[in-house]
């Protein structure tokens, strides 16, 4: 049996062991790897994600169980020290050798720290391992605590620079980017693509610094501040380095590889060094004098040698290498691909730029016109995918190559569909799948959805960019064989939302045992029965306390679950508008349950911390104040946020209280497929943010005007004008309509704006039912609500007064004890659960 | 926590040294979940009312160690009884603990028998 080592278990080296045991005649081999960390292979592309969960399991490329399965030594924590090429040895730290027959470099690269002054403070980390998020993480902690406005820098703005920008941002510290080159970005931007993103990473709170060399790092043992020039200087707490990296090749070096000027081993397009047995793949390789700092040509070495050492030795790397590359920076869309400058003699750019909405958009055509070379996207990446693919297979463009970015409101089409591009076309360039292997699954093979053919052929798996595309050609390959594609929501019902409301309603099925009995199989789960919960709910206005075990757990107890398993009371404060008593009543009863208190962003007082037993105590003193529940559990209205308006305003034109108060009131307690919040402002001067919410009604001269769809939260959208100057039963009779009709058709947990983003013909056709009447269904509409208006009753209140409700706020069922698990710790005058560990 | 963890360890039937009466069933929601008390352990208690089928687990979620399984959804996945924890709805198979997505977490599962309207679990100890 030959002996195959792999030094390195890092992406590529993963890959590699995963491509070769794929193929038939790897069992004569006996492959091991080596690891240097601690932890086998894991995803350091999605390395950001480890700030959110702490979750270093969840970006695992496979458990360490994975390698024994498939005959690999996985040997990890254990470098691997030496060569010894003659007699084709390795020795590791832990002064162990092994023999080989091939062996394959794949040790990455570490992040390059310039040799500037006092780089080697405390609190300067760089951003490559789970082991340096976690150092990052454990400083911010300990900054935070002393100082809650504690900075930290980033040096170096590119790719990587950015991400990790919106890491500390993220970890609470004020970000600070610091830029050798006068932009962003250098190596993929153009100067202006470059200041629009510059705009926008600002707008978001990041602060930038261009053309900035750093001197030295200022502080006695820790950092205190970065000097670039004499009285230049920024004072900052905690320095992240990405600056570049550099490749490990410290093993080839020592055994006489042959390396570059600036590092990295050097390999032909086989993959292999100057050495017979040697390969080197991933970021340690130098092909064409490059190292390649992206994760897909590193798969594509790990293929070619897993290929060539297998004998398959005609199989050799591309010489043109694709460079394209997406940022994933949260919020912001970055993205280029191709040629992305390009010198006049070459072609000509065409540009579409809007500073004000922080969009550039550039495509790099050849002289003829007919081909795309390369192109800029900034602000919105939606189309990258596609542009992507017309570049890779040299596709034919519009005449006018325009089209191909302009808004649909200014002449552009949305040009092509995925299902236009070659069958060698490569959607997935992580995992190197094809357009034919994608459709191949499903008219060949036995996938149905995109789930199987995802696990098929591993596409979209890995980065997920491609995802949306994949998406496309399995749905259009399913239309194509007239199989009906439906987002079905669960394996217990073979129906979407829409079906099953209308399914309940005319069937007038009871509750959701019946519609499992008749419409669906097995038990059901936690997705289709909050679902099935709220469906009822929208028809008959029932509260949770009729079919308890299908709510999700919020509305099961009436209250939000907090971190520690306590609750949260939101009593429902319409409009925002209270009582001095009213007030002193919420402040007494958090005194009395020692209740953590807060202002809410919606205008409320949210009361944290009530045990389940005490739920109902808490209410009882609120209800008899006059309060009712805020549903702040529910996919149901929330808060109709107001502003003061014409009563005290100078600027007010309407009275916003007490409309926004009659219209909380009018729908408090609705429930509908995701929530639900709206606002009134007295005038366009918009101090109710009545354009971020769901429903919005602005006070102009003549009436008020009404917005729809937008909203805040991770994907802000303005609401957009639905009618104007109505007076207030219009602007009712509307939201009724529009609420309704939203109700019935809306997909599970879909807000009003992505709801219609899916609508066919969009605002133009909502305005048609809503306004015209166009299907005839509006006094349906008005009466469906009405009814459900009338049916209101506050659930705590039902809760309380019937004792069989009540059985199910108790922690134990055969103790009258209390949760003894809970543990709190003081902050501020007040107390807060410990953190989670 | 890491103790806290440790107290739940799978308890199979031919282990049972005490069957502890925990209620009547009337006293346990239908298809859903419920908390009981023994000794210094909290036991999540399921009642599948569809199937008369009963499960008991830990009610702590290994994921961020709060006790709340018995708070959570219950239902099935591919024919496996399960429940879905209520915090960040990671999912365990009721039948013997093991996590249903990707993750390496274990939930101890204990045997239930119901005798004369009765619940009954079972421990070792
Ligand atoms: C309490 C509160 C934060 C605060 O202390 O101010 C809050 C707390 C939560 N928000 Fe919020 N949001 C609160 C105002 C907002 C606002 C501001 C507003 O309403 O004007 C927004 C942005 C506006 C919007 O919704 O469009 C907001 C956008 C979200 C989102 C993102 C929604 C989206 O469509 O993207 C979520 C996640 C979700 O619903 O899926 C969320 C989810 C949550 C959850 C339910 C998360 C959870 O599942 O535990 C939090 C519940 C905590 C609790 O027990 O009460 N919260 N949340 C605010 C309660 C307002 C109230 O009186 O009811
Ligand atoms: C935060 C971050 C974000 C990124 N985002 C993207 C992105 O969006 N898109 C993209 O394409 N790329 C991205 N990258 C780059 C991508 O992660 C790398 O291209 C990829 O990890 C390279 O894989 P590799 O296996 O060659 O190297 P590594 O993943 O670095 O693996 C090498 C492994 O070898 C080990 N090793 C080194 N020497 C030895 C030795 N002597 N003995 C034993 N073990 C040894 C190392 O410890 C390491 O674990 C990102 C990188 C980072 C850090
Ligand atoms: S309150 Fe809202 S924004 Fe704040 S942590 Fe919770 S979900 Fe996130
Ligand atoms: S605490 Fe249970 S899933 Fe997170």
């Amino acid at each position: 049996m030959k002996k195959v080592i792999v030094v390195g278990n890092g992406m590529v080296g993963y890959k590699f062991c995963e491509k070769f045991v794929a193929q038939e005649n790897s069992k004569d081999f006996k492959v091991t790897i080596f690891g240097e960390e601690p932890r086998p292979a894991y995803d350091r592309v999605h390395l950001s994600e480890f700030f959110d969960n702490q979750d270093a399991k969840a970006l695992e490329m496979a458990p360490a169980e994975w390698y024994a399965e498939h005959g690999i030594d996985l040997i990890i924590d254990e470098r691997v020290s030496d060569i010894d090429r003659k007699n084709k040895t390795i020795t590791t730290a832990k002064d162990r050798s092994f023999s080989y027959d091939y062996l394959v470099l794949a040790t990455g690269s570490s992040a390059f720290v310039p040799p500037i002054k006092g780089v080697e403070k405390e609190g300067v980390f760089v951003y490559r391992t789970i082991e340096d998020l976690e150092g990052m993480l454990a400083y911010a902690a300990k900054l935070k605590e002393k100082n809650p406005n504690a900075r930290a820098a980033v040096l170096g703005g590119g790719l990587l620079g950015l991400e990790a920008g919106k890491a500390v941002m993220d970890m609470g510290l004020e970000p600070h980017i610091v830029e050798f080159a006068p932009k962003l970005m250098p190596r993929q931007l153009d100067s202006r693509s470059s200041q629009v993103l510059q705009l926008k990473l600002e707008s978001i709170g990041l602060n930038i610094h261009l053309s900035k060399a750093t001197n030295q790092i200022l502080g006695d043992k820790r950092i205190t501040g970065m000097e670039f020039g004499e009285d230049d200087i920024l004072d900052v707490d905690m320095l992240v380095v990405s600056a570049g990296i550099r490749p490990r090749d410290e093993l080839g070096k020592s055994c006489g590889l042959e390396v570059g000027v600036r590092g990295g081993i050097v390999v032909d397009n086989k993959m292999l060094t100057s050495d017979e047995s040697i390969y080197a793949i991933g970021e340690i390789a130098l092909y064409n004098q490059m190292i390649y700092g992206l994760v897909a040509p590193g798969y594509d070495m790990a293929g070619i040698a897993v290929e060539q050492i297998l004998g398959r030795t005609d199989v050799v790397m591309p010489e043109e290498i694709d460079m394209s590359t997406k940022l994933k920076l949260i919020g912001v869309d970055v993205a280029s691909f191709g040629e992305p400058f390009m010198p006049a003699s070459k072609g000509h750019s065409i540009i579409f730029e809007n500073k004000t909405q922080h969009l550039y958009k550039r495509i790099n055509v050849s002289l003829d016109g007919k081909s795309l070379l390369g192109g800029i996207l900034v602000g919105d990446a939606a189309d990258y995918n596609m542009l992507h693919q017309i570049y890779l297979n040299g596709m034919d463009i519009p005449e006018d190559p325009a089209q191909l970015i302009l808004p649909a409101s200014e002449g552009g089409s949305s040009f092509g569909s995925a299902m236009d591009l070659p069958d060698d076309a490569q959607i997935c360039s992580c995992e190197n799948v094809t357009k034919g292997q994608i459709c191949g699954a499903i008219t060949e093979g036995d996938c149905e959805d995109l789930a199987s053919v995802a696990k098929h052929t591993k596409a979209s798996t890995s980065c997920g960019g491609c995802k949306p595309m994949v998406a496309d050609l399995v749905n259009e390959t399913l239309k194509s064989l007239g199989k009906e594609v439906k987002e079905t929501i669960c394996e217990h019902f073979d129906f979407n939302r829409q079906e099953l409301y209308d399914l309940i309603k005319i069937n007038k099925v009871k509750d959701y045992q019946e519609t499992l009995d008749l419409f669906g199989e097995g038990h059901g789960c936690e997705v289709c029965k909050p679902l099935i919960a709220s469906i009822f709910a929208s028809i008959n206005m029932e509260t949770p306390n009729r079919q308890v075990g299908i709510q999700d757990t919020n509305d099961r107890f009436l209250a939000n679950i907090q971190r520690n398993g306590t609750y949260s009371v939101v009593p429902r404060i319409p409009g925002g508008e209270i009582t001095p008593d009213k007030l002193i009543v919420i402040g007494e009863v958090a005194k009395k349950y020692d209740l953590y208190t807060k202002v809410t962003g919606g205008q409320r007082i949210d009361l944290f911390g009530a045990q389940l037993h005490e739920l109902p105590l808490i209410w009882k003193e609120l209800i008899d104040a006059g309060f009712e529940s805020g549903h702040a559990y529910g996919k149901s209205l929330r808060t109709v946020k107001s502003c003061v308006g014409s009563t005290w305003c100078r600027y007010g034109m309407h009275e916003s209280v007490t409309f926004a108060i009659e219209i909380e009131n009018r729908y408090r307690g609705l429930r509908s497929p995701h929530k639900l919040k709206g606002g009134v402002s007295g005038c366009i001067r918009e101090c109710a943010e009545a354009r971020g919410k769901d429903f919005g009604l602005i006070a102009v001269e003549g009436g008020w005007n009404l917005y729809v769809c937008g909203n805040g939260g991770a994907t802000p959208k303005h609401a957009i004008l639905l009618a104007e100057q109505l007076d207030d039963e219009t602007a009712v009779k509307y939201l009724d309509r529009f609420l309704m009709f939203y109700i019935r058709t809306a997909g599970p947990l879909v807000r009003t704006a992505p709801w219609l983003d899916k609508l066919e013909g969009g605002i133009d056709y909502l305005k048609q039912v809503v306004i015209e009447d166009s299907l005839g269904i509006a006094e349906d509409l008005e009466l469906e609500m009405q009814g459900l208006v009338d049916k209101y009753e506050c659930e705590w209140k039902q809760a309380i007064e019937d004792p069989k409700m009540m059985k199910r706020f108790k922690h134990f069922v055969n103790s009258d004890d209390t949760d003894d698990n809970l543990v709190f710790v003081p902050m501020r005058d007040q107390k807060m659960p410990k953190a989670w560990g | 926590m890491q103790d806290i963890l440790s107290q739940y360890e799978t308890v199979l039937e031919a282990d049972v040294q005490t069957w502890f009466n925990v209620g009547v069933v009337s006293d346990f929601p239908e298809n859903s979940g419920a908390c009981i008390k023994y000794k210094s352990k909290q036991i999540a208690v399921y009642n599948f009312a569809r199937t008369s089928k009963w499960y008991a687990t830990q009610n702590l979620c290994p994921h961020k160690m709060e006790m709340v399984l018995s708070l959570g959804m219950i239902g099935d996945k591919d024919d496996i009884p399960k429940v879905a924890c209520p915090m960040h709805k990671k999912n365990f198979s009721l039948k013997d603990g093991t996590s249903l997505g990707d993750e390496d977490l274990k939930i101890a599962t204990y045997p239930v028998k119901i005798e004369d309207g009765n619940v009954y679990i079972g421990f070792s100890d």
